[in-house]
C-alpha cells in the first residue's frame, strides 16, 4: 500500500504556532461565529501573529460557521485557501493535516484550522440538524440514506453504533466493560488538573460501575460531553513560526484514508467483523503516517485519541499499532495510558469525558502544550505526540513534533 | 403507533429491498456478474463494481454478530420501549444486517446466537425485517 516513490513535499514543511481555545461549557448562550471568532483571535494571540496575515481557512464539512463567515468577521482580506476534511469526527486531525497540506505546498502561508460547536440540550442557533442539541432526533419521520437501515430498529445515536461496534470486539477478543470504564476513570483523573475541563471531580471504577447504563456496555460517563466551545489552531511555515514567540511544533506528517472498506454508522460490519484492516482505515493510515514521519509508535510519548466514547481508545490503539489486535483492553487495563505513570499517556487534558468534546478537535491544542512541555498532565521530555480522527468513520491522523 | 415513529423513505436503489419486505420476503441485491451478496442497497458492487444486479432471496437466517441494549435517550417513538435489544445479524449469504431480536430477554442476549426473519407489518405499506432465535417457534 506504500508508495515510497512518491516525493513528499508535506512532511515536516509545517508548524504550528499557535492554539485557542474559547471556554467550554454548557449553554454559553453565544453563537458558534462569535466563539469561532474568540477561538481564532486566541490562536493568533497565542502565536503572537496578525489576524490579519491569516490566509487559509480549514473546517470539518459540518462545520455551521462558513468562510465567508469568518473572513468578513475578521477582516481577512489576504484569504487564498479555503477546504474541508471529510467525514464528521473522522477529520478531527485532519483539518491540521490539511492546513499542512496547504502551507507545505505554497498555496497559503498561515492556515486557521477551525471548529466551533454548540451541542448543549438547550443550544439552538439556525435551523440545521448540526446546531444545537443532537442531530440523530431531527432525523424526522421519514427516513432517508443510511438512517433508513437502522433508525426504523431505534438506532440512532453513535452511541448505538460503537455499542454495537463495542460488544462485538468483547465477544472476540475478551476485551472487558471495565477496561473501557478504566480509559473514563484515567481520563476524569486527567481533567481533574485541567482548569479548562468541564468535569474536574475525578471518578472512581466504582462510580464508573454506578454510572447510568446508555447503551450496553456503554456508560453515560464513557461518553463524551454535550457542551458548546471552539477550538483554533494557526498552521504556518517553519521559517515563520520560528520567528515568532511560541516554539514551533512541526507537523511530522499527516494521513487519511477510508480504508479498503470503511464502517459509517450505516454500514456497520459490510463484508467483515474481525476488526483487521478490512473494517476500519486506522491501519491504512498507520502505516503512511509513521513511513512519512520516519518513525514508528515506539516513538510516540503521548497520545490524544479521537474518543466520542471511550471503547474507542482500544480500538485506537490497536489499529494505530500500539498493541496486537485483541489487546487494547489489557493495555489500558495494565495502566499504560495513564498519567503519570503510563507508557502512553492518552488523553493527557481530560478527553472529550472531562475536558470537552469540541468534535475532537480540543485534542490538537493538548498534543501542542505537549510538546511545549506546558500541559496540566505534562509527560517528561515529550518530543512526539500523535493526534488521531474518529476511529470508526474515513479517517486522519497527525503525528507533531518538536521544531 | 407512535406518530414520529420512523419509517424508510428509500431512493430508487434502495426501495425494491422495502418492498420485498412488505410482501414478507428477504432480498438482497446480488451482483449479477460476480454474484457478491451487498446490503445495505447501493448502485454498483463492491467487488468488481459492476451496476447489474438481481433482488435474490436468501435463506433469512444468519447469526448474531453484535447486540446491544439501549437506554434513555433513544428516539422518542423509542421512549417507552426502554431498554429494547438490537442487533447486528451476519446473514448466512454473507452480509451484516442492523435490526431487533424479538422474543428474547435481554439478558439472554448473545453473541452467536441463530436467527431467523420474521416480518412484523408496521401498516398495509411497511413491513419490518426482525429476527427470533432459531428454535424459538418450538418452545
Amino acid at each position: 500500500m506504500s508508495a515510497p516513490d512518491r516525493i513528499d513535499v508535506v512532511s515536516g514543511r509545517s508548524a504550528i504556532a499557535g492554539i485557542g481555545e474559547t471556554v467550554y461549557g454548557k449553554n454559553l448562550g453565544r453563537s458558534e461565529l462569535d466563539l469561532a471568532c474568540e477561538a481564532i483571535v486566541a490562536a493568533c494571540a497565542d502565536a503572537g501573529f496578525p489576524v490579519q496575515e491569516v490566509d487559509g481557512i480549514v473546517s470539518y464539512h459540518i462545520e455551521q460557521v462558513s468562510e465567508e463567515a469568518i473572513v468578513h468577521a475578521l477582516g481577512l482580506e489576504n484569504c487564498s485557501f479555503m477546504a474541508r476534511t471529510t467525514s464528521g469526527g473522522g477529520g478531527a486531525a485532519s483539518v491540521v493535516g490539511l492546513a499542512a497540506v496547504a502551507v507545505a505546498s505554497g498555496q497559503a502561508e498561515s492556515v486557521i484550522a477551525f471548529r466551533a460547536r454548540n451541542r448543549s440540550k438547550g443550544a439552538s442557533y439556525g435551523g440545521d440538524p448540526n446546531q444545537g442539541g443532537r442531530p440523530w432526533e431531527k432525523a424526522g419521520r421519514a427516513v432517508s440514506g443510511g438512517n433508513q437501515w437502522h433508525h426504523p430498529f431505534g438506532v440512532a445515536s453513535p452511541t448505538h453504533e460503537m455499542a454495537l461496534i463495542a460488544r462485538r470486539h468483547m465477544a472476540l477478543f475478551g476485551t472487558t466493560a471495565e477496561q473501557f470504564g478504566t480509559q473514563s476513570v484515567a481520563q476524569r483523573f486527567h481533567a481533574s488538573h485541567n482548569p479548562r475541563a468541564i468535569m474536574r471531580t475525578p471518578i472512581t471504577l466504582d462510580d464508573w460501575h454506578n454510572a447510568r447504563m446508555i447503551a450496553d456496555p456503554i456508560r453515560l460517563v464513557d461518553c463524551s460531553l454535550e457542551n458548546d466551545g471552539a477550538t483554533a489552531i494557526l498552521v504556518t511555515t517553519p521559517e515563520r513560526a520560528r520567528d515568532l514567540p511560541q516554539p514551533p511544533v512541526t507537523v511530522l506528517a499527516q494521513a487519511m484514508g477510508a480504508g479498503p472498506i470503511h464502517v459509517a454508522l450505516a454500514d456497520y460490519f459490510r463484508t467483515s467483523s474481525s476488526f483487521d484492516e478490512r473494517d476500519f482505515a486506522g491501519r491504512h493510515i498507520a502505516r503512511q503516517l509513521f513511513a512519512r514521519a520516519g518513525c514508528t509508535p515506539a516513538d510516540v510519548d503521548v497520545a490524544a485519541i479521537f474518543d466520542h466514547f471511550t471503547m474507542a481508545v482500544p480500538l485506537s490503539l490497536e489499529q494505530y499499532g500500539f498493541c496486537g489486535l485483541g489487546e487494547g483492553g489489557p493495555m489500558i487495563e495494565s495502566g499504560a495510558t495513564r498519567w503519570p505513570d503510563g507508557a502512553l499517556p492518552v488523553n493527557t487534558h481530560g478527553g472529550s469525558n472531562g475536558e470537552g468534546f469540541i468534535h475532537g478537535a480540543n485534542h490538537v491544542p493538548e498534543a501542542v502544550r505537549q510538546i511545549r512541555g506546558t500541559s496540566t498532565c505534562q509527560v517528561a521530555g515529550a518530543e512526539v505526540a500523535l493526534v488521531t480522527g474518529a476511529i470508526s468513520d474515513p479517517a486522519g491522523a497527525v503525528l507533531l513534533g518538536r521544531g | 403507533m407512535h406518530p414520529d415513529l420512523p419509517r424508510p423513505a428509500p431512493g430508487p436503489v434502495e426501495a425494491p429491498f422495502w418492498e420485498w419486505c412488505r410482501r414478507h420476503e428477504l432480498r438482497l441485491q446480488r451482483c449479477s456478474d460476480c454474484g457478491t451478496f451487498r446490503f445495505h442497497p447501493r448502485p454498483r458492487c463492491h467487488a468488481c463494481t459492476s451496476a447489474a444486479a438481481d433482488w435474490t432471496p436468501v435463506a433469512g437466517t444468519g447469526t448474531v454478530a453484535s447486540y446491544t441494549v439501549l437506554y434513555p435517550p433513544v428516539l422518542p417513538a423509542f421512549a417507552d420501549r426502554v431498554p429494547y435489544n438490537a442487533v447486528v445479524v451476519q446473514l448466512d449469504e454473507g452480509p451484516f444486517m442492523v435490526s431487533n431480536l424479538l422474543g428474547v430477554d435481554n439478558e439472554d442476549l448473545e453473541v452467536g446466537m441463530r436467527v431467523a426473519v420474521t416480518f412484523v407489518d408496521v401498516d398495509d405499506e411497511y413491513a419490518l425485517p426482525q429476527f427470533r432465535p432459531v428454535g424459538a417457534e418450538a418452545a
